[in-house]
C-alpha cells in the first residue's frame, strides 16, 4: 500500500495525507503477544545479552506491575491494554549482515522511501546514520570514520555486546527504571536503539542521526537511547521517526538518555513525525516518552530541539538536570496540532548546581479540534546560587475548535536565583493571511509561511539537514485547517 | 478597458460604505482618488482585491475583460492586481526575501511556469531594490517589522517593482513620507508606468501629483466618485477644501 507514488516536490507539500504512511511487506520475527516475566527472558534470549541486564529488565518490570499509568496530564489517553500489544518485533535476518549488501534489499529501500540512504555514497555527507526499524537496528553508516576518532556510535543492542562496560556504568542513571510508568515499562522490554560515545576532548566529526520506523502491526516500540560526551567533548544528534498509516493506536514508550561531563557539549534534535491518526482522530501513534540529560561536569551543556507535529498523542517532558556549576541547558520546542491530535509537553530544568543557566522556548500551534498544551517546571535547588531561566511560552491558534494551554511550575529554593517568564496567546491574523494573500500566495501557503515564521527561533537551532524538512512538515501538518 | 467598475455596493458588516461607485481605468493611465476621510477609499481599494467582510451587495468589477468579483484574493494578485497597504502588515519571522520569493513563484505557478532559479531571483531583487534605493540586505528583515512607516512605504513600492502588476492601487503611501522618499517612491512608479498597465493613486496631498501625474483626479465622498477632473481639480482642493464637494 503505498501512499506517496509521486516524486514531485510540490505535490508532496501540497498533499494532505500523510506520506510515511506505507507498509514495507518484510518477513518480520515477533514474539508471542503479552507481557510477563517469560517474554522478558525470552526478549533478552533473543538479544543474547548478558545476565546484568536481563536483571536490569526484571526489576523494571516487577517495578512496572506496582504502577498505574499516569493521568495527570491534559491528555484524554484510554486505557491500554498491555497484553494485547507485542514487544518484540524484528526484520528476520538473512544472515548476520556484515555489509551493505547482505541488508534485506527490501529494507534498504524502505529506508530510501523515507529519504534516508544508507548507501553511504549516496548519503549527505556529515551524517552517520543509524537505522532502527521496528525492534531492531537495520544498519549504522560511516562506523570507520567514527572509530577513527574513538566515536562510538551503533545500536543499543551492538554496544551491549562490544562496550559492556560503558553501557553498565550509564544505564539507567539519568532515567532510572523507577522515573514513571513508561520509564519503568521501557527498561522492561526495551529492543533497540542507539548508543554513542564521545571520548574526552573529541568534537563528533559528524552529525550522528538515528531514524526510527514502525512497520508491524500490533507492535509497540520501545526504543532507547544512550549519549555519553565525555570531557570537553561535542556532538550533535539528530533523531527522525514515521510510522505506517492504521487504524489502531500503536504504543511507543522510548527513553533517551544524555550525560554530558566536564566542558562537554550535547546538541540533541528530534523532528517527530510519527502517524498522527486520520482526520477524524481514528487511529495514530500514542508517543509517550522520557527524556532526560544530566549535565554532570562544570560548564557543561545540554540543549534540546525538538519539532513536533506527529503522534495522535503526545507526552513527553524533555529536561536537563544541571548538576555541574556554571552548566546550561536549553529546550526549544515546536509543537503543532491539528484535527484530533493532542499534545501535553514541555520540559524540566532542574537547577542543582552554582550559576546554572537555562533557557526555554516553547511555541505552540493548535489547529483543528486538537488540544495543545505546555507543562513545564523550573527548580531552583537551595544550594543552586546564582541560577538563571528565561521561559518564552507563546501559543498560536489557528481557528477556534482548538485549545492551548499553559502550565508553567516554579519552584525557588535560592532567592538569589532570577527566573522570567513570558507567555503569548495569539490568533493567526486575518490581516496577515490577507496581506499574504493579496501578493499572490494562497491561503494555505501563507499560513505555512506565517507559521514557520513564528517558530523560527526554534526552527533556527535545527542543523540544516533537519530544519528544510521541519519547516515543510509544518505546512503539511496545518494544511486544511483554515478556511 | 483595463478596469471598469460599475455601481458598485460594498456593505462591511450590514452597513453600507460604498453606495453606486462607477470607474473606468485604461491601460496606460495614471488615476488619482482623492476624498474625505472615512469616504470609502480604502474599502473600494479592499473591493477590487477581494478582501473578506467586503460584501458587495450590487454591481461589478470587470478587470481584463472579466467580471471579478468572487475570485479569490490571491488569483486577483496573480492577474496582475497590487495594492500597496495603507496600514502595511507585520509579519514576524518571515523575511522579506522569503516573503516575495514565495509571492514571486506563487505566481509562476499560477501562469504554469516553474520556480525561479535562486539566481535569477538574487538579481531582480537586486535590481528592483536599485529602483527604491533600498540598499540593506533584506534576507534578515522580517516583513515590516521595526520600520519606521516611511519605510514600511518604501518597502510597498519595493514589492510593487518585485511584481510589476497591470494595475496597481496606491492607498495613501505617500502619508508619512519625508521628501527625498516621496521623490524615491515616485520615481519607482515612473519607471514601472507604461502603456500596457496603470495606476489608481489614492492621495490627501496635491503634492504627490506633482511627482506622479494623473490623467484623471476623481473626488470621493459618501462612498461615490462626486467628481472627476484633470490634475487641476486636485490644486483647486488643496486650495478650496471640501466642504464645496459636499453640496455637490
Ligand atoms: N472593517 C470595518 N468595519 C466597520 N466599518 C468599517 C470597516 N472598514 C471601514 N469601515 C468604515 O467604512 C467607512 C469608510 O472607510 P475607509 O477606510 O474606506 O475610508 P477612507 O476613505 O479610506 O478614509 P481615510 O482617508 O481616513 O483612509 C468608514 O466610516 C469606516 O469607519
Ligand atoms: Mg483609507
Amino acid at each position: 500500500m503505498d501512499q506517496h507514488p509521486n516524486e514531485n516536490i510540490i505535490s508532496e507539500v501540497t498533499n494532505k495525507e500523510y506520506e510515511y504512511g506505507f507498509v514495507t511487506d518484510i518477513e518480520t520475527d515477533f514474539v508471542p503477544k503479552g507481557l510477563n516475566e517469560d517474554i522478558i527472558r525470552l526478549i533478552s534470549k533473543k538479544k543474547e545479552e548478558p545476565e546484568w541486564l536481563l536483571e536490569f529488565r526484571l526489576k523494571a518490570f516487577r517495578h512496572w506491575q506496582t504502577l498505574k499509568q499516569p493521568n495527570w496530564a491534559h491528555l484524554d489517553l484510554p486505557e491500554i491494554d498491555y497484553q494485547d500489544i507485542i514487544y518484540y518485533a524484528a526484520p528476520r535476518k538473512r544472515q548476520e549482515k556484515q555489509s551493505l549488501d547482505e541488508v534485506d534489499p527490501e529494507l534498504l529501500a524502505t529506508f530510501d522511501k523515507l529519504g534516508i540512504s544508507l548507501d553511504e555514497q549516496k548519503k549527505l555527507s556529515g551524517v552517520a546514520v543509524d537505522a532502527v526499524m521496528d525492534s531492531t537496528s537495520v544498519k549504522t553508516t560511516f562506523q570507520e570514520t567514527l572509530s577513527k576518532h574513538g566515536v562510538i556510535f551503533m545500536s543499543f543492542s551492538e554496544a551491549v555486546k562490544q562496550h559492556p562496560d560503558l553501557v553498565k556504568k550509564y544505564l539507567g542513571k539519568v532515567v532510572p527504571y523507577t522515573d514513571n510508568f513508561f520509564a519503568a515499562l521501557n527498561s522492561a522490554v526495551f529492543s533497540d536503539g542507539s548508543f554513542c560515545y564521545i571520548p574526552k576532548g573529541v568534537r563528533c566529526p559528524l552529525e550522528l542521526s538515528t531514524y526510527f520506523r514502525i512497520n508491524a502491526a500490533n507492535t509497540g516500540q520501545f526504543e532507547r537511547t544512550l549519549i555519553v560526551a565525555d570531557e570537553g567533548a561535542y556532538v550533535s544528534y539528530m533523531e527522525g521517526c514515521t510510522a505506517p498509516q492504521r487504524d489502531e493506536n500503536q504504543l511507543h514508550a522510548a527513553i533517551v538518555e544524555i550525560i554530558a561531563e566536564t566542558d562537554a557539549e550535547v546538541k540533541y534534535s528530534t523532528v517527530q513525525n510519527w502517524y498522527p491518526g486520520d482526520k477524524d482522530g481514528k487511529g495514530g501513534v500514542y508517543n509517550l516518552v522520557t527524556k532526560r540529560g544530566l549535565c554532570r561536569g562544570d560548564r557543561s551543556k545540554i540543549s534540546w530541539t525538538q519539532v513536533e507535529t506527529g503522534s495522535a498523542i503526545t507526552w513527553k517532558y524533555p529536561g536537563c538536570v544541571l548538576l555541574g556549576d556554571n552548566s546550561v541547558g536549553e529546550f526549544y520546542s515546536v509543537a503543532v496540532t491539528n484535527n484530533y491530535q493532542q499534545a501535553d509537553t514541555g520540559t524540566k530544568m532542574i537547577h542543582l548546581g552554582k550559576n546554572t543557566r537555562s533557557t526555554i522556548i516553547s511555541k505552540g500551534i493548535s489547529a483543528g479540534h486538537s488540544q495543545n498544551g505546555y507543562r513545564g517546571l523550573v527548580r531552583v535547588a537551595a544550594k543552586a546560587e546564582n541560577a538563571r531561566n528565561y521561559s518564552q511560552c507563546d501559543s498560536l491558534l489557528l481557528g477556534d475548535q482548538c485549545g492551548a494551554h499553559t502550565w508553567p511550575y516554579v519552584e525557588c529554593g535560592n532567592d538569589s536565583s532570577i527566573l522570567e517568564h513570558e507567555a503569548t496567546t495569539s490568533k493567526i491574523s486575518e490581516d496577515q493571511l490577507f496581506y499574504c494573500q493579496q501578493r499572490g500566495i494562497p491561503t494555505e501557503k501563507a499560513i505555512g509561511l506565517i507559521v514557520n515564521g513564528y517558530a523560527k527561533d526554534v526552527l533556527n537551532k535545527l542543523p540544516m539537514e533537519f530544519a528544510v524538512e521541519a519547516q515543510k512538515l509544518l505546512s503539511i501538518t496545518l494544511e486544511g485547517s483554515v478556511g | 478597458m483595463l478596469l471598469n467598475i460599475k455601481n458598485l455596493h460594498v456593505s462591511i458588516g450590514g452597513k453600507e460604505i460604498l453606495k453606486g461607485l462607477n470607474l473606468g481605468v485604461n491601460a496606460g493611465e495614471v488615476h488619482a482618488i482623492m476624498g474625505p476621510n472615512g469616504t470609502g477609499k480604502s474599502t473600494l481599494a479592499a473591493a477590487i482585491t477581494g478582501r473578506d467582510g467586503y460584501e458587495i451587495t450590487e454591481g461589478e468589477i470587470w478587470y481584463k475583460g472579466k467580471n471579478i468579483v468572487g475570485m479569490s484574493p490571491e488569483d486577483r494578485a496573480n492577474e496582475g492586481i497590487f495594492l500597496s497597504f495603507q496600514y502595511p502588515v507585520e509579519i514576524p519571522g518571515v523575511s522579506i526575501q522569503n516573503f516575495m520569493r514565495t509571492a514571486v513563484n506563487s505566481k509562476r505557478e499560477y501562469q504554469g511556469l516553474a520556480p525561479m532559479s535562486t539566481i535569477e531571483f538574487m538579481k531582480l531583487m537586486k535590481e528592483k531594490q536599485a529602483m527604491v534605493e533600498i540598499t540593506e540586505k533584506l534576507q534578515n528583515r522580517f516583513v515590516n517589522v521595526g520600520y519606521s512607516g516611511g519605510e514600511k512605504k518604501k518597502n510597498e513600492i519595493f514589492q510593487m517593482a518585485m511584481l510589476e502588476p497591470s494595475l496597481a492601487i496606491l492607498d495613501e503611501t505617500d502619508s508619512g513620507l519625508d521628501i527625498d522618499a516621496l521623490r524615491i517612491v515616485a520615481h519607482g512608479v515612473n519607471q514601472l508606468h507604461n502603456a500596457e498597465n496603470a495606476f489608481v493613486v489614492i492621495t490627501h496631498y496635491q503634492r504627490l501629483l506633482d511627482y506622479i501625474v494623473p490623467d484623471f483626479v476623481h473626488v470621493m465622498y459618501d462612498g461615490r466618485i462626486v467628481k472627476t477632473g484633470g490634475k487641476n481639480l486636485a490644486l483647486e482642493l488643496e486650495e478650496k477644501g471640501y466642504e464645496w464637494i459636499k453640496e455637490l
